[in-house]
Parts: C-alpha cells; structure tokens; sequence
C-alpha cells in the first residue's frame, strides 16, 4: 500500500539521526545520546501538552458554564497555567507530620512516570514513534495499570482518613475498568491480527476501523472512552478524589510540586488515552479517506499526518472534558455495578461478536 | 506511625470515626458531622453544632422593636426576607395592626422571589455536591435576575432588610412589576433546561432514588417541616395551614410527595418553584393602591404578654416567639428555625448509607448553617 | 422479561445523558449567552441601582451647607453604634445659643447598611450612597467624618 504522505515528522527523526551519526562513531554512545534528547524533548512536549490540556480544560469548562474562563495573563489567558505552575512551584512542598515520609514523596513520582511510560509505543505521525514494539498493545494496557499502586500509595502514605478512603475507591475502580478497557482493545487485535500499533494504524489505510467494524466496534470504542474515563479518574468516575465527598481523596495532603506531579500526570492520562482511542478506533495518524473519491483523498494527504493524529486525539479529549463538565458522579457502589452489570457483559458479548465477524470476514 | 489505633481514628469495633467537617466543601458552612463509617457505609452520624453561633436571639433582646429586625437577615441568609417579614409579623400581631393591602401584596410577591432565589441556589448546589459543576452556574443566571429585583426594589441583594413593623420600608420601585414579568419569563423558559440537565439524568436519578429515606412517622416526630416533610407526605405548609400577608387571596397546591427519599425532596423544591412563580403571577398586576406603611408611633412597645408569628421559608417553618414585659425592647426572644430541626433528622436518613449518600441527603435537605446555628 | 428491560435500561440512560450534553453543547457553542462582567473593566460604565446600599453620606450643597440638626435620630435608631454625633453649641447672630453639629462620626467598619438611619433622619440630611468599593488596607480609615469642614446648616433646616 502506498501512502503518499508529503510532510512527515519521520524526515526529521531521520536528518538528525545522520548528523548524530556523523559526530558519534561508538554506536554505544550514539544510542544513549539519541536516549537522552528524546526524552528531553518527551518531557518537554508533554509538559507543554500539560499546559494546553490545563488551559483548554478551563476554558471549555467555562464556556459551558456560561463563563469566560481565564482571559487575563497572556493572549486570551494562554499563560494562565504557566502562571498557576510558577505558583505551585514557590509553594512549600509540605510533608505532613505522621505520614510516612518515603512512600509520600515517592507516589506522585511513580504516578507520572508510568503515565509518561505509555507514551512510548503511540504513533505520532507517520513512521514517527518512540518504540515500534511489537505488543504495543498488551504493553499499554499493562504499565497503565501501574498507576495504582501511585494511588493507594499516596493514600496510605498521607496518614489521612480521606485520603486512604480516596485510594481504596481508586483500587476497586481501576481493576475492575482495566477489563472493559482490556476487552474493548482485544476487539480491534482480533479485527487487525496484531498487537503492534503501528500495525493496527496500517490496517486502517482503507479505512478506519470505526467505519469498517460495523456496530460492534462503535460499541467497543463507546465502552472504551467510558471505561478509560473511569481508569484515569475522571469525572463522572472522580470516586479516588471526589471533593465534595473526600475533600480531594488521595491527594488531599498533597501541595506545591507534588501535587502539580498528580495533576500533570492527570492530564498526560487523558492525552494518553484519547491518543490510544485515536490510533485503535480512528486510525491514528491516518488521513480521513473515502473510498472512489480520488481528488478528495488526495487533499487529505496534504495534511500533515501529525495533524492528523492531533486532531482525533483532541476529539476524543474534548469528548472526555465534555462528560466532566455535564454530568454528576457517580456513587462508588454504582461505579461497580456499571462495569460489571453493564459494561463487562456487553463487551463480552461483542467481543464474540467481533470475533464471528473478523472469521467470516464481514468487516471491510 | 504512632498512635494509628485510637479511639479517635478506630473504635474497638472496627469502626473508622471521620470527621466531616467543620471545614469540608459539602457540609455547606461550618457544621461538623462526626461519622462513624464501616467502609463506605454509614454507621452513626452525630451533628456537631456551635461553629456559628452569634446569639441572635441575646442581641435581639437588647435592641428596640424596630432595630431586632435586621440581624435576622443573618440567620437564614437565603431567605433573609421571609426572616424579616416573620418578625414584622409577629411585632404588629402584638401591637394589634396590620399592614396595609398594597404592603401585604409586595410581602408575598417578595417572599415569593426568595424562595425562588432560595430553591434555585439549593438545585445549582445540589448539582454541585453530587458532582456536577456546571448547574450551578445555570442556576446563578436566574437567580442573578432576582437578586437585582431584590437590589433596586430594597437596596440590598441579600439582607435586604426591607420590613419594618406596619408595612415596607419604602415604596416599591416603579419599574418593580416590569421587572418581576421579565424574569418570570426567563425562569418559565429555563425550568426545562433544569430537567434536561440534572433531573432527568440518570446518574443523578440514581444517586437520589431511594436514598436517605424518611418516614412519615419520623418525619413528625423529629419535627421536621418544609419541603423536606411534604416530601415524606407530611402536609405542613405554613402558607395553607395559617396564611399570612396575601396568601389567603391567591389559589396555589401544597405540593406533596409519598416518596420520602432525596429524589421525592428533590421533585418537591422543583414543582414548588413552578408554584412560586404561579403565585407572583396571580399577584404581581392586582398590587392594590395605597399606603404602603401603616403609621405607627416612634417608640414601638409591645404589651404585656406572648406572641408567636409562623411563616414559611424555603426550608420550613420559621416560628417567632416574642414574650414581652411591656418595655421598648422584647424581654426574651426565640427562633424556631427549620434547619435544627431538620438537621436533627439527618442521623436517622443518613444510617446504613453511602458517604456519597450521606452528601446526597445534605443536599436535599437544604441546609443553612447559620439557620441552624443562630 | 429480562434483556428487554436491561436493554430499555441502557437505552434511557444514554438518551438522558445526551440530553444534558445537548444543553451543554449548546452553551459551549453559543458563547453570545456569556453572561461574565469583567468588573474592573467595566467600571466607567458600570451603574448601581438609585436604591443601592452602599454607604451613609451627607449631601452638602454648593455653598458647603448640610441639613443635619443634630437631633441624634439617627444614632438612635441605629443597631450597631455606627453613628456618633458630636454636637456643640453655636452663638447665634440674635445672641441665642443653639446646638449644632461638630462632627458627625460613621463607622463604615460597623455598618449593615440596614437603611435604619435613614429612615430616621427628620430632615432628609443623611442618604445612602452607591460607592460600595470600600477595601482598604487600614481599618481606621473607615472611620468616617460625614460633614465637611466648614459647613454649616442650610437655612430654614430646623
């Protein structure tokens, strides 16, 4: 299959990997170089996406409210979270007393270093990736439930009833969401026959799965950005933090940088998330094609592929902040009941479904 | 980690004591709730009350009859009208006048909107502690359009302070019933957005149905009153029951609910603002020409002897208790407010439920603290 | 029977959800029913009600004359002891003495702006007027003097 792809961010991986290449003869050294600028240059895009999702958040939040939202510092208030992040910065990154001091300054490093851990295997653009594993999927899936651990540690650590409260709904929430997710992932593998994505984002040259798959796969992507709702902690499903029941949950004792840490790590689950939703559902990088329509899929092409990636990712993030801002919460015992009364079975049953499909191949 | 099992943090039988509050976003004010959880589960609640008490009732026994009444703005500050308004009532039942008919009207029409203004910050914070965020603002934009009736009639938006014994304090304003139509307008058109919003979602739907039941029984025995009785199908609505000001010239329901659980409480406020809006309509083009203040002298004394005046606030019956020597200034004066009695009803709603239900019922019952507090 | 109503179940409470996402998209998209005053902005053109409480003042006229008569009404009246009048005694052209104001002292920092005072006053000298951006970093300076230096009672005023 040729893709036409005129602008990509592979050209540029690729021209500085030959300069590297041409300063750096131990292949060792090389590697380890081409390591480090790239997880520089993940921080820092991550942090930025930080910024934007925190200021987007607000700003959507508040037009649905009927508010402005910030419009103060900078251009349209864009340097609002900038200036929010100067000020959790200078803030004093208290310890409470009674706490258990190692595991409460450890827990919000662990909860953003495995949110940024599921970064690696996402295709930005095309042929442009950090690590083309090959179970690309079943590697997602895995280190995201990590994040627990972050979880029930801040809530065990922060010696405070709330917040163990917080960490012990947390616990439930994730391990029982982690299976509809799981189950709804399993439904395009069996379609596409591959756990990579770069794989999964090939199969969709001739359309994206979400067009191709028929009912069954719009039912697995509804229950995947539902469940993948519930297992970043956000509303409707914020049980772990709650503030009007559990002033904050588990990151009630929590200020300054370390509670920025869940927050940045909050907001790099949503992107990681959607981004996933994206490449499985909506094709990743792909351009929106239509079969027989030549002139027009070749308009589509001219759009850069990481825009491509970008703008599904945004969809389905704005989508997420769309479910926050509308809804009430959800009561802890009812958050069970969904996932296992509604959602668990219902994906059971179409990942069956799935499964005749992909065999009798009446999928495109 | 010294000190993990104490009394304070476990009791012997495993319980885990929390305190909620004084300072936590759904108590809604300074009330300090003490629970008693196993798990999730809500074994005993115990009210802790005193945070906010400023001895109203003391202050107002040193001020005159004409003076007292302002600082009951202060108790319950959603409805500081009908505050003032009962103890206006209660000073000219002793002094054996009555306001005149264009004063009496205006009463109604403004204790109308304060309920109104009442119930419709009650639904945006009920939406708020079950979650959602954005109710809360919808409710803040009508509410907004009351609050500047309120502001250009009385001068004030919240302790408007607008009732002295015999009548009003000063005329209404003349583009007052202009206004009051306009916003009836833009509540009538906003009510369905309330549904489609909060009411009939099926989260919220779940979080309320059968949840904090109240008895009937329970319901009077704890002397609960307002709308969180009616919705347990208890019918105590002061406005029937012993009508004041112009409540015996207009037709309006008692609004009743079987249910007695949050949702049912919930229904109750929403079909009662309907009826609030009903109620100003019948009103609002029939003011009666007149005084607006009957005359009274410049020293008010009270006889010898006990008064009692209930009205109805947003929240239920509000009784003032006036017993007085003969001075210039009430000998002993007493608040039944609704929100201690309806507090004391908490426990037994709360038993056997959820945190999360525990901040339902909160919320369904209106609470306002310094109401309780005094 | 059982998957109907489950399905009926699931059926009604995505239809409610999206309901409530209807209204918020709709807000979302139509950003002219904002309804935010950005308040420091829009102070030229911001307007208080006549009626507004925001603080007690004493209206003087050009030639520096008040209508206060110290009949100490207001104090009186006032719940809080917010009101202090200061009088004196004035010699008067025909030789009587007669009281007049020396100070008329408001403590802004006590005021409830019930409208009591005003009520009060028998000759209409105080009214309320609509300032209400009263922060400032000292609290005496709220300690406020309502006659002006100088004035004096406006003829006829008794």
């Amino acid at each position: 299959m040729n893709i036409p792809l005129l602008y990509s961010l592979s050209g540029l991986a690729r021209t500085i990997h030959i300069w590297l290449a041409g300063l750096i003869s131990n292949e060792m050294l090389l590697l380890t170089t081409e390591m480090v600028i790239m997880g520089i240059s993940l921080i820092a895009f991550l942090v930025l996406l930080c910024f934007f999702l925190g200021y987007m958040e607000r700003r959507v939040a508040a037009f649905m409210e009927i508010r402005l939202g910030p419009n103060r510092v900078g251009p349209k208030g864009t340097l609002q979270i900038v200036a929010d992040t100067v000020k959790l910065l200078l803030k004093e990154g208290l310890t409470p007393d009674l706490s258990d001091k190692f595991l409460f300054n450890l827990a919000p490093l662990i909860v953003v270093i495995t949110s940024m851990l599921v970064i690696a295997p996402i295709a930005f653009a095309k042929d442009f990736q950090l690590w083309d594993i090959n179970i690309g999927v079943l590697y997602v899936s895995s280190v995201s439930s990590i994040a627990v651990i972050g979880i029930l540690m801040a809530g065990w650590a922060s010696n405070n009833k709330y917040s163990l409260l917080g960490a012990m709904r947390s616990g439930a929430q994730i391990v029982s969401y982690e299976l509809s997710v799981g189950l709804s992932l399993i439904s395009i593998v069996i379609l596409s026959g591959s756990l990579s994505l770069s794989d999964i984002v090939y199969s969709q040259s001739n359309g994206w799965w979400i067009f191709k798959g028929h009912i069954p796969i719009i039912i697995s992507f509804v229950i995947f950005v539902v469940a993948s709702t519930a297992e970043i902690n956000r509303a409707p499903f914020d049980m772990a933090e709650a503030d009007q029941e559990l002033t904050g949950g588990f990151n009630t004792e929590y200020a300054g940088m370390k509670f920025a840490m869940f927050l940045l790590s909050e907001y790099i689950n949503l992107f990681v998330v959607s981004a996933i939703a994206a490449t499985i559902f909506l094709g990743g990088w792909m351009p929106f094609h239509i079969g027989g329509w030549e002139s027009f899929n070749h308009i589509m092409d001219y759009i850069p592929s990481f825009f491509w990636f970008m703008g599904k990712t945004f969809f389905i993030i704005f989508i997420i902040m769309w479910f926050r801002w509308t809804f009430p919460r959800l009561r802890v015992d009812q958050l069970l009941s969904l996932e296992w009364k509604y959602l668990l079975p219902i994906s059971m049953v179409n990942t069956i479904l799935i499964t005749v499909m992909a065999i009798m191949g009446w999928h495109f | 980690m010294r000190s993990l099992i104490a009394e304070d943090y476990v009791t012997p039988e495993g319980e885990f004591v929390i305190n909620m509050g004084p300072q936590h976003p759904s108590t809604h004010g300074v009330l300090h709730l003490k629970l008693w959880l196993n798990g999730e589960t809500v074994n005993k609640v115990e009210p802790h009350l005193g945070y906010i008490h400023r001895s109203i009732e003391k202050m107002s026994e040193n001020l005159s009859y004409r003076n007292f009444i302002f600082a009951t703005s202060r108790m319950d500050y959603l409805a500081a009208h009908i505050n003032n308004e009962a103890c206006a009532l209660t000073v000219e039942k002793g002094l054996g006048i009555e306001a005149p008919p264009r004063a009496k009207y205006v009463r109604t029409i403004i204790s109308e909107l304060t309920r109104l203004s009442s119930h419709q910050l009650w639904w945006g914070c009920t939406g708020l502690d079950l979650g959602a965020v954005t109710p809360f603002f919808y409710a803040f934009r009508e509410r907004e359009a009351i609050m500047e009736i309120m502001e250009e009639t009385c001068g004030a938006r919240l302790t408007q302070n607008y009732m002295v014994p015999g009548g009003l304090m000063v005329d209404i304003h003349p583009n007052f019933q202009k206004r009051v139509k306009e916003v009836l307008t833009l509540i009538k058109k906003n009510f369905n957005e309330y549904d489609e919003i909060l009411t009939g979602n099926v989260i919220f739907e779940n979080r309320t149905k059968e949840v904090g039941y109240l008895s009937k029984e329970d319901a009077i025995s704890y002397g609960v009153t307002g709308p969180t009785a009616r919705a347990s199908g208890v019918s105590c609505d002061i406005r029937k029951w012993f009508p004041y000001s112009a409540y015996d010239q207009v037709q309006f329901n008692e609004i009743l609910d079987t249910g007695g659980d949050c949702y049912a409480r919930y229904m109750v406020r929403m079909h009662e603002m309907r009826e609030s809006v009903s109620i100003i309509e019948q009103l609002i083009d029939n003011i009666p020409e007149g005084d607006y203040q009957t005359k009274t002298k410049a020293v008010l004394k009270l006889p010898k002897g006990e008064f009692y005046q209930r009205v109805e606030t947003p929240r239920g019956e509000l009784g003032v208790y006036i017993v007085s020597d003969g001075a210039a200034s009430p000998y002993r004066i007493k608040y039944r407010s609704p929100g201690f009695s309806n507090l004391s009803a908490l426990p037994v709603m709360a038993k056997g439920g959820k945190i999360g239900d525990l901040v339902a019922i909160m919320a369904t019952i209106d609470l306002v603290i310094p109401d309780i507090d005094r | 029977m059982f998957l109907k109503e489950y399905f009926g179940t699931i059926y009604k409470s995505v239809k409610s959800l999206l309901t409530g996402m209807k209204v918020t998209g709709y807000y979302f998209t139509h950003q002219k029913e904002i309804l935010t005053e950005e308040y420091p902005d829009n102070r030229s053109t911001l307007k208080m009600f006549d009626r507004f409480r925001g603080e007690v003042i004493m209206p003087h006229n050009a030639d520096n004359e008040h209508r206060c008569t110290g009949c100490q009404a207001c104090e009186i009246a006032c719940p809080n002891g917010t009101i202090k009048i200061i009088t004196k005694q004035e010699l008067m052209p025909d030789g009587k003495k007669k009281k007049r104001i020396d100070a008329f002292i408001y403590h802004l920092e006590l005021c409830t702006m019930c409208n009591l005072c005003i009520v009060a006053c028998p000759s209409d000298a105080i009214v309320m007027g609509q300032t209400f951006e009263h922060s400032v970093y000292d609290k005496k300076t709220l300690r406020k003097v309502l006659n002006k230096p100088g004035s004096k009672i406006m003829e006829g005023v008794e």
